[in-house]
């Protein structure tokens, strides 16, 4: 099939970017989106043209690295696939695809669609782990978990910090992400020592990177690649709550 | 839903001891790049747990012990070591850089990769590596002529990072036939042809083969040395392993 491709390039985040249009003739409708990306670079590579920088690690939809904004939606048109599973058999002989990088305060350009996703690392590293001690393995029954919450925690779980829920929500908000990475500890015993205070510190570090503010529109949810529910976001807020109703003192005495 | 073969991982990695610091003192090895967990197969996420277990497990006492107790000389960026190593890297780029010939970074990995796949895959013969042996230096020879690398290296330049890989591949590949045709045996996951039982199980040659081997860098475009361990069963003997 041919396309008509209108991408993104920006040298670096400290120039102006605009919309370049690339003709992709010849395209199969088996590759995988960014396999396209790579045959039309390879193309302008042979034309001794820039080729167009794009994030990718696994391609297979579990590491979160790749993710661009497709015809205005994050990862493309297919729902529950980030852009390096959505195959070409999604668009049709003739299309004009647009692809932009994520667009948040908090991810800053780095190059064409390219962005620096560290704002997300910072939440984690303010809160996002527990401190079960290590060594052998405990035995399996010696802390029961209660079915539904084991797979409210995967679901969370699930989550792998693409990014793509900020850059649909109109606020850039990052609640779902840290809602999920909250939730997948605060529902299991093992994350109960640090609960309070890890809501603390993962809600304040997520304020201080200049995300917006959740106004429950939804749009995350809905191009999530891993379907993580909004309802995190509400167990994010009773938490939150909460630990607002516990001395900051004793909250933080018993993280240590 | 489409299935088809791949070879899975390759076995090796860096050698080790308990503390998983390998033979040059303080450089610790954690995870998959070293040897100490592959088996004869492994499967989907052992390389996810591995790197979990000796992260979790070993390296925060190993590597804090070792820091604990080592005094270290401060060293600047002017050592002539550093100096050296600097100067290597931006050699190596500057000449990277410097490819503008007329098939791409992409073009030349795939070629490698069919070869690979060709001639050092699950089966394999001595024909077949001694053809890959003779293939894979002329197509390392043509990639520092003929690649095509673009931008510059004072911004992010996938395609500098790209053809560094890539560089790196033709050696490794070309080492892995090297090794793969030294070792006239089938043993782990791979099946040299020439050696199978009348009914085409795997092989082994416990006279000659039961070692482990190390390869030593002797510098570009020379032959490495084999280095050999011998392996000493104690405690078990060797057997063969019969699903039949
Ligand atoms: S919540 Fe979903 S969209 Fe947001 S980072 Fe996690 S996987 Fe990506
Ligand atoms: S490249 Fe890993 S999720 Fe897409």
């Amino acid at each position: 099939m041919n396309l008509t491709l209108h991408v993104w390039r920006q040298k670096d985040g400290k120039s102006k970017g605009q919309f370049v249009k690339y003709e992709a003739p010849d395209i199969s409708e088996d590759m995988s989106f960014l396999e396209m990306l790579d045959v039309v670079n390879e193309r302008l590579i042979l034309r001794r043209e820039d080729p167009i920088a794009f994030d990718h690690d696994c391609r297979e939809g579990i590491c979160g690295t790749c993710g661009v904004v497709v015809n205005g939606r994050a990862h493309g048109p297919r729902e529950r696939t980030t852009c390096c599973q959505l195959h070409m058999r999604s668009f049709r002989d003739g299309d004009h695809v647009w692809i932009e990088p994520w667009r948040a305060k908090a991810f800053p350009v780095v190059k064409d669609l390219i962005v620096d996703r560290g704002a997300f690392d910072r939440i984690i590293a303010a809160g996002g782990f527990i401190s079960a001690p290590t060594g052998s393995a405990v035995d399996a029954n010696a802390m029961p978990i209660s079915k539904e919450n084991a797979d409210l925690a995967m679901d969370a779980a699930a989550c792998i910090g693409c990014g793509a829920c900020v850059a649909a929500c109109p606020n850039a908000s990052a609640m779902l992400f840290t809602a999920a990475k909250i939730a997948q500890l605060s529902l299991l015993p093992q994350g109960e020592p640090e609960r309070w205070i890890r809501v603390k510190r993962m809600v304040r570090q997520m304020d201080a990177e200049a995300f917006g503010n959740c106004t429950n529109h939804g749009e995350c949810e809905a191009v999530c690649p891993k379907a993580v529910s909004v309802d995190n976001i509400a167990r994010l807020n009773r938490d939150y709550i909460r630990s607002s109703l516990i001395a900051e003192r004793r909250v933080e005495a018993a993280a240590g | 839903m489409r299935i088809y073969p791949a070879s899975h991982y390759t076995m090796g990695g860096l050698w080790v001891d308990y503390n998983l610091e390998s033979t040059i003192a303080g450089l610790f090895v954690a995870g998959e790049a070293n040897f100490s967990d592959h088996g004869a197969n492994r499967l989907g996420a052992s390389a996810l747990m591995q790197g979990l277990a000796d992260g979790y497990f070993v390296i925060p006492y190993t590597l804090g012990n070792y820091l604990a107790g080592t005094k270290f000389e401060p060293v600047t960026e002017d050592h002539p070591e550093a100096r050296a190593a600097k100067a290597d890297v931006e050699n190596r780029i500057k000449r990277l850089l410097s490819l503008n010939g007329k098939r791409t970074v992409m073009d030349f990995h795939r070629e490698l990769g069919k070869l690979m796949w060709e001639y050092c895959g699950m089966g394999r013969t001595r024909e077949g590596l001694q053809t890959a042996l003779e293939k894979i230096p002329a197509l390392r020879a043509e990639f520092w002529e003929d690649a095509i690398v673009p931008g510059v290296n004072e911004e992010l330049n996938q395609s500098l990072e790209y053809a560094g890989r890539v560089a790196d591949f033709l050696e490794i590949g070309e080492l892995m036939c090297l090794d793969a045709l030294e070792r006239e045996e089938s043993c782990g996951a791979h099946f040299r042809q020439e050696y199978q039982t009348e009914d085409g199980e795997a092989l082994r040659d416990d006279v000659n083969f039961s070692h482990v081997a190390a390869w030593e860098y002797t510098g570009e475009g020379t032959r490495p040395n084999r280095h050999i361990e011998p392996l000493e069963f104690e405690y078990v003997a060797l057997a063969t392993r019969s699903y039949k």
